[in-house]
């Protein structure tokens, strides 16, 4: 729609807008959170929904007890190889469209526990990480930051075409692979449909 | 609280047989420990929370220590016949000493407030003799610390009322706190690897 038209007529009291684009504004202004906290960076993400910070402005204060009713899981803390299997499960029984937040050093890459040998080297091995925040813990703020760009990514998605939102294809996969607990470790070590390592040239 | 000395004298005397050891320690810190065999372990730990005068009814922290394989070269004087005149000669001798696993257990007395008094328990090896007996009957809190130290380090306590892992799957084969221990080699992705981590990261980056 031509934008002198659209700004014309709602200067008469008329509004239009696309069903895509009422449909992301809707989303992203009530995206609920799976309740959940891993480690310390959960207590940081309990303070962003008191009353100080107010995760409540973002229409993100329903954190449901169940993943079936969340829209978004926020990695909070140190996911350990004994954990993993239970974090991909519960991202598996929520339903699209879904989104993930890995909050913290841990999440992303095992933070200062990345060189031991019960510590995850980050959740996106195994599911897709929509914003990663760095910290540890993240500061209440980082985590509305991550928010605030959580919403443009979902006001930004579309619904049809070549470019559609993964959950709006439904060739896309939904549901990932639990990993098992092996002998000596998760098998597989990573989801390689989900993350690959970059490549990294190095001298020697 | 009693010195060692008196503490080792005072078992001796109750529970005849027991093989105790002082074990010094010569840091700054200088906090010497007990070592006790297997055989009596229990009947000592018993002794020392049941003892009027000890009174060590608080188990504060039980842990493992994994002790390698190790080589001593010493220099020893042998007699030999060098060009028909017999002579003491230096020789150096390397003698193996077998590794074994160590459960540690730190004593203190709530009800007369002394403590700590440490406790060391050995195994025969690193490899096939690793029980122990458990000391959970007498100390509750030695529960899931044992737990833990069998999770770790492998050792089998006799006695346990309930022997899992339990920091680590039950399917996990591994020792993890082993110092011979391999970790699963995860180090695809390593942005700023140095040293150890660097020579892990190298295979990856071909």
């Amino acid at each position: 729609m031509d934008e002198g038209l659209r700004s014309e007529l709602s200067k008469q009291g008329i509004f239009t807008t696309t069903l895509e684009g009422i449909y992301n504004w809707g989303r992203r202004n009530s995206v609920w959170p799976l309740q959940f906290g891993l480690a310390c960076c959960a207590i940081e993400m309990i303070a962003s929904t008191m009353a100080r910070y107010d995760l409540a402005r973002f229409g993100a204060e329903v954190f449901r007890p169940s993943p079936r009713q969340a829209d978004l899981m926020i990695v909070a803390g140190t996911v350990t190889k004994k954990m993993a299997p239970q974090v991909v499960r519960l991202y598996n029984q929520m339903p699209e469209p879904k989104y993930v937040i890995a909050m913290g050093a841990c999440a992303i890459s095992g933070g200062p526990f990345k060189q031991g040998y019960n510590v995850l080297k980050g959740i996106d091995r195994y599911i897709p990480v929509d914003v990663h925040i760095p910290g540890c813990p993240p500061r209440p703020e980082a985590l509305i930051h991550a928010f605030m760009t959580l919403q443009k990514k979902i006001g930004a998605q579309r619904l049809s075409g070549s470019e559609r939102a993964r959950h709006a294809d439904p060739e896309a996969p939904s549901e990932f692979p639990v990993p098992q607990y092996g002998p000596h470790d998760l098998e597989p070590s990573k989801n390689m449909d989900v993350w690959q390592p970059p490549k990294l040239a190095r001298a020697g | 609280m009693e010195t060692l000395e008196q503490i080792k004298d005072r078992i001796a005397a109750a529970i005849p047989g027991a093989r105790l050891e002082i074990i010094p320690n010569d840091t700054p810190a200088n906090q010497r420990s007990l070592l006790v065999d297997r055989e009596h372990a229990f009947e000592v730990a018993r002794l020392l929370r049941d003892d009027a005068v000890l009174r060590l009814d608080y188990l504060s922290n039980a842990t493992g220590v994994d002790w390698l394989d190790t080589s001593i070269k010493e220099k020893v004087k042998v007699k030999k016949v060098v060009e028909g005149v017999e002579k003491e000669v230096d020789e150096m001798v390397e003698r193996k000493k077998a590794g074994y696993l160590e459960a540690v257990y730190h004593l203190y007395s709530i009800a007369h407030r002394h403590g700590p008094v440490i406790l060391r328990i050995r195994t025969d090896n690193r490899t096939d003799k690793t029980r122990l007996p458990s000391l959970t009957p007498v100390w509750r809190s030695a529960e899931f610390q044992e737990r833990e130290i069998y999770d770790l380090y492998g050792i089998i306590f006799d006695g346990h009322p309930d022997l899992r892992r339990i920091l680590m799957w039950d399917g996990f084969q591994d020792y993890p706190m082993r110092k011979d221990y391999a970790e699963p080699d995860d180090y695809e992705y390593e942005p700023t690897p140095h040293d150890e981590v660097l020579e892990k990261a190298q295979p990856h980056s071909r």
